[in-house]
């Protein structure tokens, strides 16, 4: 990938800061998604929390259903392939997706490499619990992150770990003298070019969004707050009982996060939430894959 | 400095807003953001629509209740700048699609006129009354048709990318996401005429 096409990738996920991305199933879903605000979709066969509860081997969704959500929306469609997987995000290059998602939410594919995102024109984002991973799928291509979180759950605590962890080690970068960046980007075994670049901006070089647990507005106004520059929500909207409503109460909150007395009204009669796992219940901690 | 003594107000209610008011900032403009309906108390000289999903920041506009009183100042003559999905938010017709949000200005734009993201582009093309500029497209419109009265400010491969029609400047790119201040500097020129003949 040269350059400019690396540039233009980052610039779209700038046009979808201050937004949310909502997962979906169904041209249908993806229809709702869009009349309730979402500033993208990710077309996939099952939710996180599906794929939680189904357990086994999970992989890219069928072309052709995400083809039927990209006729479906005018918005940017983005579709996931599993870690290391390079052959599904070559097929989703070939079906002119918008953003590949290299997620851990599907089973890897590699234990040891990611993706080689360079190698592409179609941009990706990346999840990272800290600033290290974030940085090293930034090496790789990557031009957006978003926080692991753990997808599926509900629960947003991870999410929040993640998003503080990444600022701190931001805080810490940007205090160093200059002469200590190099044993900085040793320990976070990453470029020294990033580690310099955040050194002196006081940020990732690319748009950086929360995900995984984001279930209520409250949720996504806290990741907001927290530094978070858009919100995923999975399977927070059509796991809940009135999936339209919420999903335009959390896009609302998203724009609105400093305004507690519109959150207020944002949060009334959602209807049910989520039914949500905690962190010490569930068996696969998908944070944990990719590093 | 170009800006000095003008307020600008961003609509801040979805996509790329921040990079607009770092450039006008950096034309040393006042800045503030329109999240909700009393941000409007506020008075100003200039609006900016930012890029971003159109069809959030006008599902967003109408229910945060923004997009009425945001009409009536464009129509009583706030300039105006729209980028990208700004420009789809004051296209009086959508080719493929039919929705209206502003509809103050007489264009008809596609909207994601060059496909999906594998089409966008980066170029350099001559902008009528700014010079050469630097164009990012990001899944951009362009314009089929502009109507009696738009000055047409810029093409690209023959397609218009950048009109005027009276209080009303919109472009197809972004040049908030470059280090280009040129056309935020013109916008700026704008809206000092027009405070000049009030």
């Amino acid at each position: 990938m040269d350059q400019e096409r690396y540039k233009l990738n980052k610039q779209l996920a700038q046009m979808l800061k201050g937004g949310v991305i909502m997962d979906v199933t169904t041209p249908e879903q993806a229809r709702i998604a869009q009349e309730a605000g979402a500033c993208a979709v990710m077309a996939l066969e099952r939710i996180p929390a599906d794929i939680r509860a189904a357990g086994g081997v999970s992989r890219m969704s069928d072309p052709g259903m995400i083809r039927g959500i990209q006729e479906a929306v005018t918005i940017p469609v983005m579709a996931k392939c599993r870690i290391g997987h390079f052959a599904e995000a070559q097929i989703l290059e070939a079906i002119e997706i918008d953003y590949i998602d290299e997620s851990e939410v599907l089973s890897p594919a590699d234990d040891v490499y990611h993706i080689d995102k360079t190698r592409f024109k179609v941009p990706f984002v990346c999840g990272a619990k800290d600033l290290g991973e974030a940085l090293r799928r930034i090496s790789e291509g990557a031009s957006m992150i978003r926080t692991k979180g753990e997808p599926g759950t509900g629960d947003i605590v991870q999410a929040v770990r993640h998003m503080r962890k990444m600022n701190q080690e931001i805080a810490r970068l940007v205090s160093m003298r200059g002469d200590e960046l190099f044993q900085a980007a040793k320990e976070l075994q990453v470029p020294y070019e990033l580690v310099q670049y955040v050194h002196e901006n006081g940020s990732l070089p690319v748009v950086n969004f929360a995900a995984g647990g984001v279930a209520t507005p409250a949720d996504a106004a806290l990741m907001m707050q927290l530094g978070a520059e858009g919100v995923f929500v999975g399977s927070g909207i059509f796991k809940s009982g009135d999936p339209a409503r919420r999903a335009e109460a959390i896009v609302k909150a998203v724009t609105n996060y400093q305004d507690p007395h519109m959150l207020a009204r944002l949060s009334e009669n959602l209807g049910e939430a989520m039914v949500g796992i905690n962190e010490q219940e569930i068996q696969v901690l998908m944070a944990e894959r990719g590093k | 400095m170009k800006g000095a003594g003008i307020t600008v107000g961003v609509l801040a209610v979805q996509g790329a807003f921040t990079e607009h008011e770092r450039m006008l900032k950096r034309l040393g403009a006042e800045v503030f953001e329109i999240r909700q309906k009393q941000d409007l108390q506020r008075p100003f000289d200039g609006l900016i629509l930012p890029g971003g999903e159109s069809t959030v920041m006008g599902k967003l506009m109408s229910g945060l209740e923004l997009q009425e009183p945001l009409k009536e100042k464009i129509i009583s003559g706030l300039p105006v700048f729209g980028t990208c999905a700004g420009m789809i938010l004051l296209a009086e017709k959508i080719s493929n699609d039919e929705a209206v949000y502003f509809g103050t200005l007489p264009v008809t734009v596609r909207r994601n006129a060059y496909g999906r993201q594998l089409g966008s582009f980066h170029t350099e093309c001559r902008m009528a009354h700014v010079g050469r500029v630097p164009m990012s497209f990001i899944r951009a419109p362009y314009i089929e048709d502009a109507g009696p009265g738009t000055e047409i400010l810029a093409r690209v491969e023959g397609h218009i990318v950048g009109v005027r029609y009276q209080n009303q400047l919109a472009v197809s790119f972004h040049p908030e996401v470059t280090d280009d201040t040129g056309v935020h500097a013109y916008f700026l020129d704008m809206i000092r005429k027009s405070l000049n003949n009030t």
